[in-house]
C-alpha cells in the first residue's frame, strides 16, 4: 500500500527515487566493567581504523565534490583520531578502571570538549570541541556496529529524508545522486526550501513526520509542485507521475523559449526579472534561467561559509566573480545581514531575548565598523569589473542610511585617493522591511538610490508573527492589503524621486502576488532563479491597465488575504 | 637529549593549521618530542596537546627531543616553523 505524506512545496518538479535516511542513528549505550581489557582495547583500536577508513572516502568525496578547503575538515578529524594523547588516554581508562570502550572514549573526549569549550576568548579552539564531538560520534557509531548518515558517500540515485537540512548538510549533497528531498520541519523561506530552489531539486519541507513515515530505501516520488510525497507508490502510482514528470518538462521547455526574451506584458511595458543568488557560482543558474539581474546577492554566506571573517581580497574575488558573470547586468549586493537566525562561530553574539528585534544586520555593521569598511572596499573594488549596486539591510531611520552611506563615501574617498580604480555609478539603496522605513519611505527616497522590498521580514515585522514560529504561521499573509498597502506607499515614495523600488522576497515570484505587484508598479522583481521563467510567461499574459485596477481594488477595497486572492482570480482568469 | 628555543612571531601563535603541521613534522621520529611553554609541557605529537597550551603571538616555546633521531628531529620541526613563518 502506498501512503500520501503532505507538506509543503518548497521547490518545483517531480522525483522519483529510494529513501536516504539522514538521521542520527541511536547512539547510546550502557557502561559495563570487562575482564579482558585487550580484547576491549582491541574493540577500541578497529572501531578507530574504521573510523578514519571512513573519513579517508568522505574527505576524497569532499575534495572532489566542493574543493580542497571544505575537505580541510575532515583532515582535522584524521589529525584528532592519531592523537596519541587523546588515543593512549581512552586506552589508560579502559585498562586501569577496567569499563568498555564506549564508556572511556565518551569520558576522555568529554573532558577534552570541556577544555576547548572552557576557552572563552579563543572561538577557533571553542569550535574545534564541535570536531571532537563530531569524532567522537563516529568512533561511537562503529563501537555499537550502527551507521552514521555520511550524505558524501551517495553514489546512487536517491531522496533525502531528514528532519532538516542545515547548510554544512546541503554543502555535502551531490546534485548527481540527490534527486529531491523532504523533511520533518521548515517552510518555503526555511534555509532548506531556499537551497532546493537554488539546487533546482524537487523539495517538500514541514511535512511533521516524514522521518518516522518513510523507512531507509522505501521508494518515494516527491512532487514538489503539490507539496505531496507517495511512499511505497503503486505501479499505477508511478506511471501517473511519469506522466506529471514529463508534462511538467514540457512546460518548463516553453518557459525555456522565453530564456532570452525581455520580460513585456500584453500591453507592452517593460519589467525586470532578478535572481537572488547567495554565491557568486549561483550566478550560473541565474543566467540559465534567464535573470536580468541580480536583484540580491545575499552577502552573508560568504560570512557564514567560513571558519574566520572573510578577507577583503576573498570578498574582492566573489563580487567580482558575480559581476563578471552577469555580463554587464546589475547585481545588487546586499551587505552583511547576520544576527536573527543567523550565527557566525567566530564572532559569537550575545544572546538574545529577541534576536530578529535584536543586533543584526546594519544595527552590527555601523557599531562593528572595521567589518563592514573591510566588505565596502572590497564591494568598491569590484564595481570596475561590472555593474554593481550595494543596499544596506534592516535600515529603520534616516540617520542609519546617513551613516552607512557616509562610511561608504569615506571608503570610497580613500581608495580613490590611494589610485584604486572604483566605478563612479555605484548605486547606493537599501533594504525595505521595517515597517518603520516603509511609513517614512518619501524621506528616505530622497537619500536611497533605489529600495528592495524584503518580504518574509516586512511581513513578520508588520503583522508581529515569528515566521519560524508554526503556531503563528497564519499571520504570514502577503497578500493582507496591510502589506500591500505599505508596499504601494514604498513604490510610490521611490517614484515620486524618480526612484526605483525591487523586491527581493519570496513573494516576488509569487503566482498570485505578482499581477498585483505589476499593478503597483513594483520595477524590479527579484526570486529564486527557477521562479524567473515561469513568472515571465505570465507577465506576457497580464495587461497593466487592467492590473492598476486590481491593485487599486485590492488596497483600498479589500478586507482580507481570502477577498485579496478571489479578486487576483478573477482578474486574470 | 637536544633541546632547542623558539619566538613565536605568528600573528595567531600556534594554532589551526600551523599546529596540525607541527604535530605532522614530529610524529615522523621515533624519538620522544615535547613542547614547553610557561613551565607545562606537552606531547608534541599530540594536536590536543599542542593546541591546549594556546601558544600565542611573542610566546618563548622549548622544544626538545630525545631519542636516536633526537637531532634529525629538532631539525626537521625548526624548519617546518620557519617555513610556516611560525618563529623566528
Amino acid at each position: 500500500m502506498s501512503e500520501m505524506l503532505k507538506g509543503i512545496a518548497a521547490s518545483d518538479g517531480i522525483a522519483t527515487a529510494k529513501a536516504y535516511m539522514l538521521v542520527q542513528p541511536d547512539l547510546s549505550f550502557s557502561e559495563s566493567t570487562v575482564e579482558d581489557t585487550d580484547a576491549e582495547t582491541k574493540r577500541l583500536d578497529e572501531a578507530v581504523e574504521a573510523a578514519k577508513a571512513d573519513l579517508k572516502i568522505i574527505k576524497e568525496k569532499a575534495a572532489a565534490n566542493l574543493g580542497a578547503e571544505e575537505a580541510e575538515v575532515f583532515e582535522a578529524h584524521l589529525t584528532i583520531l592519531s592523537d596519541p594523547e587523546l588515543i593512549g588516554n581512552i586506552k589508560d581508562k579502559i585498562s586501569n578502571d577496567k569499563v568498555n570502550a564506549e564508556k572511556a572514549l565518551k569520558d576522555v573526549t568529554d573532558m577534552f570538549i570541556a577544555m576547548f569549550e572552557g576557552m572563552t576568548d579563543n572561538a577557533y579552539m571553542q569550535e574545534r570541541a564541535g570536531d571532537i564531538r563530531d569524532v567522537t560520534k563516529r568512533v561511537l557509531s562503529h563501537l555499537l556496529g550502527v551507521t552514521l548518515p555520511n550524505p558524501a558517500l551517495i553514489d546512487q540515485e536517491v531522496v533525502i529524508v531528514a528532519h532538516d537540512l542545515t547548510p554544512s548538510d546541503t554543502a555535502q549533497l551531490d546534485r548527481n545522486f540527490v534527486k529531491g528531498f523532504i523533511t520533518d520541519i521548515g517552510g518555503r523561506t526555511s534555509h532548506s526550501a531556499i537551497m532546493s530552489r537554488t539546487l533546482e531539486i524537487p523539495a517538500i519541507v514541514g511535512s511533521g513526520n516524514a522521518t518516522s513515515a518513510i523507512k531507509e530505501d522505501q521508494m518515494v516520488i516527491i512532487d514538489g509542485i503539490e507539496g505531496e510525497a507517495i511512499v511505497n507508490p503503486t505501479e499505477e502510482e508511478i506511471v501517473q507521475y511519469t506522466t506529471k514528470a514529463s508534462d511538467f518538462a514540457k512546460q518548463k521547455a516553453e518557459w525555456n523559449e522565453l530564456k532570452d526574451a525581455k520580460t513585456v506584458t500584453a500591453d507592452g511595458k517593460e519589467f525586470i526579472l532578478g535572481a537572488n543568488i547567495g554565491t557568486p557560482k549561483d550566478v550560473v543558474g541565474a543566467t540559465d534561467n534567464g535573470a536580468e539581474a541580480v536583484g540580491l546577492f545575499r552577502s552573508e554566506f560568504l560570512y557564514m561559509d567560513a571558519s574566520e571573517l572573510p578577507s577583503e581580497d576573498d570578498q574582492f574575488e566573489a563580487y567580482k566573480q558575480a559581476v563578471e558573470g552577469m555580463n554587464g547586468k546589475q547585481v545588487v549586493v546586499r551587505t552583511m545581514d547576520i544576527g536573527g537566525d543567523k550565527e557566525l562561530p567566530y564572532l559569537p553574539l550575545p544572546e538574545e531575548m529577541n534576536p530578529f528585534l535584536g543586533y543584526r544586520a546594519i544595527r552590527i555593521s555601523l557599531d562593528k565598523q572595521d567589518i563592514f569598511r573591510t566588505q565596502l572596499r572590497a564591494l568598491l573594488r569590484a564595481s570596475n569589473y561590472g555593474r554593481l549596486a550595494i543596499m544596506f539591510p534592516m535600515i529603520a531611520t534616516v540617520k542609519e542610511f546617513k551613516d552607512a552611506k557616509a562610511i561608504f563615501e569615506e571608503e570610497k574617498a580613500k581608495l580613490i585617493a590611494a589610485g584604486t580604480v572604483v566605478s563612479d555609478d555605484i548605486e547606493v539603496g537599501m533594504m525595505m522591511e521595517i515597517p518603520a522605513a516603509a511609513m517614512i519611505a518619501d524621506k528616505l527616497a530622497k537619500y536611497s538610490d533605489f529600495f528592495s522590498i524584503g518580504t518574509n521580514d516586512l511581513i513578520q515585522y508588520t503583522m508581529a508573527a515569528d515566521r519560524g514560529n508554526e503556531r503563528v504561521s497564519y499571520l504570514y499573509q502577503p497578500y493582507n492589503p496591510s502589506i500591500l498597502r505599505l508596499i504601494k506607499n514604498i513604490i510610490d515614495a521611490s517614484h515620486a524621486e524618480g526612484k526605483w523600488t525591487g523586491m527581493c522576497g519570496e513573494m516576488a515570484g509569487d503566482q498570485i502576488a505578482v499581477p498585483i505587484l505589476a499593478g503597483l508598479g513594483l520595477d524590479e522583481f527579484s526570486m529564486s532563479a527557477t521562479s524567473i521563467l515561469k513568472t515571465r510567461s505570465l507577465m506576457k499574459k497580464l495587461d497593466t491597465s487592467k492590473m492598476k485596477l486590481l491593485a487599486a481594488k485590492a488596497v483600498s477595497d479589500c478586507e482580507t488575504t481570502e477577498e485579496v486572492v478571489k479578486l487576483v482570480k478573477e482578474f486574470t482568469d | 637529549m637536544e633541546k632547542k628555543e623558539f619566538h613565536i612571531i605568528a600573528e595567531t601563535g600556534i594554532h589551526a593549521r600551523p599546529a596540525t603541521l607541527l604535530v605532522q613534522a614530529a610524529s615522523k621520529f621515533s624519538s620522544d618530542i615535547t613542547l614547553t611553554y610557561k613551565e607545562k609541557s606537552v606531547n608534541l605529537k599530540s594536536i590536543m596537546g599542542v593546541m591546549s597550551l594556546g601558544v600565542g603571538q611573542n610566546a618563548d616555546v622549548t622544544i626538545s627531543a630525545d631519542g636516536a633521531d633526537e637531532a634529525d628531529a629538532l631539525a626537521a620541526i625548526g624548519d617546518a616553523m620557519t617555513k610556516e613563518g611560525l618563529a623566528e
